[in-house]
């Protein structure tokens, strides 16, 4: 009986001490969230004026660029998988790994080879895990992303889409598997065909959507060979700081209800123990009287 | 007199917008000019200085390293990998 107690009370201090980290977790990425956003928010005027350039050079020109023209035959694609470094963000980085999955299941289909990259911690576990090979990681600031991390990823995904296919394991596109934050409570995971581009030729919904007939300084090949590497760069970036801002949400609300789950449970196993008490204290009493009553029968 | 509506963004932030007389920018080949009115352009910028003439308040200059910009309807946008403003820049900024 007393044992019974002993357990309930463990199970208590035990829960209280986890909500607390929970609650503490809750309150960093909430902290943190605010600055995530402001850094999607503060990314979209580079993203918007380079996409506007590129779509600029690439409508109106006859452009004849490695990047921009679709391979004869996709052999190898390379799929960039952005997950989180650390866990305790509920299912934030198993659904990127599941779209991820299909993704790779759906090139497969399709006969081509896959050569992954992967961003954080936890795309590295789930595939040293699974004894699956992957070709480069990066780890480290998944919740507060650098440019120059981005700079880095993108330079490796276009040195091996510049390479050739049979002796330098070179690629033929590029897609990128990340969490698009929608809002504070709707994350999306997310797959991207980022290279070759696919320019999207829009309809100039009014007069002033028209693009104007640029001029090029030095040369239109020179501007683009230029450009996409940026754009490319961008696009990364971009997909980082949104993944890392759905990182944070998903936190936030894992936290929050790991949290309320912990008070649930203490409630629950406060009753319990009280329950288990009363009932020891009610046996101790049915024996002394059980043993008066022997004596004085006696 | 027309004015050219001059934007310049880093890659992770915002730098600078305003109005201004006269935009002048290192490209690959040499140094450019560019007054309300121009013909739509888009360039490489080297590694150097932007100098900004705004429409109020004095000359402003932004050390750039590498990006590009791009000119139509007297509006500039510069696109720098990474932007440092220069001293007495902190006017024009909104």
């Amino acid at each position: 009986m007393g044992a019974q107690i002993r357990v309930y009370r463990q199970k208590i201090s035990s829960t209280t001490s986890m909500r607390k980290i929970f609650k503490a977790m809750e309150l960093i990425a909430t902290s943190r969230i605010g600055k995530a956003r402001a850094r999607v928010a503060a990314s979209l005027p580079y993203a918007n004026a380079i996409t506007r350039a590129v779509s600029a050079v690439a409508s109106q020109s006859e452009v004849d660029h490695p990047l921009v023209t679709e391979p004869a035959q996709i052999r190898r694609a390379a799929v960039l998988v952005i997950t989180s470094d650390r866990g305790l963000a509920g299912s934030y980085s198993a659904s990127v790994l599941k779209q991820a999955e299909g993704l790779n299941e759906l090139l497969h289909a399709e006969g081509k080879e896959v050569k992954t990259f992967l961003v954080g911690r936890k795309a590295q576990a789930y595939f040293d895990f699974r004894n699956r090979p992957y070709h480069r990681v990066w780890t480290g600031n998944t919740d507060a992303p650098e440019f120059a991390t981005a700079k880095e990823v993108s330079e490796a995904l276009l040195t091996d889409f510049a390479a050739a296919y049979e002796e330098e394991g070179g690629v033929d596109e590029i897609h990128v598997v990340y969490t698009r934050f929608k809002s504070m409570v709707t994350q999306e995971p997310t797959v991207v065909r980022l290279l070759p581009l696919e320019v999207v030729e829009e309809t100039a919904a009014s007069e002033s959507d028209l693009l104007p007939l640029y001029e090029f300084e030095p040369e239109t090949e020179q501007v683009l060979d230029a450009l996409l590497p940026r754009y490319i760069e961008s696009r990364i970036f971009a997909a980082m700081l949104q993944a890392a801002a759905s990182e944070l949400a998903a936190r936030q609300r894992a936290m929050k209800s790991a949290g309320d789950n912990a008070t649930e449970l203490i409630k629950k196993y406060t009753r319990l123990r009280n329950t288990a008490r009363q009932a020891e204290i009610t046996q101790e009493l049915s024996e002394i009287v059980a043993g008066a009553d022997a004596l004085s029968a006696s | 007199m027309a004015e050219l509506e001059v934007e310049i963004v880093a890659a992770d932030h915002f730098v600078w917008s305003g109005a201004a007389k006269m935009v002048k920018a290192r490209t690959s080949d040499g140094e450019i000019g560019i007054l309300p009115g121009h013909s739509p352009l888009l360039a490489i910028l080297a590694e150097g200085e932007l100098a900004i003439e705004p429409v109020s308040g004095d000359r402003i200059t932004v050390a750039v390293d590498g990006g590009f910009f791009s000119v139509d309807n007297n509006r500039v946008v510069i696109v720098a990998d990474n932007a440092q403003m220069g001293e007495a820049a902190t006017a024009g900024i909104r």
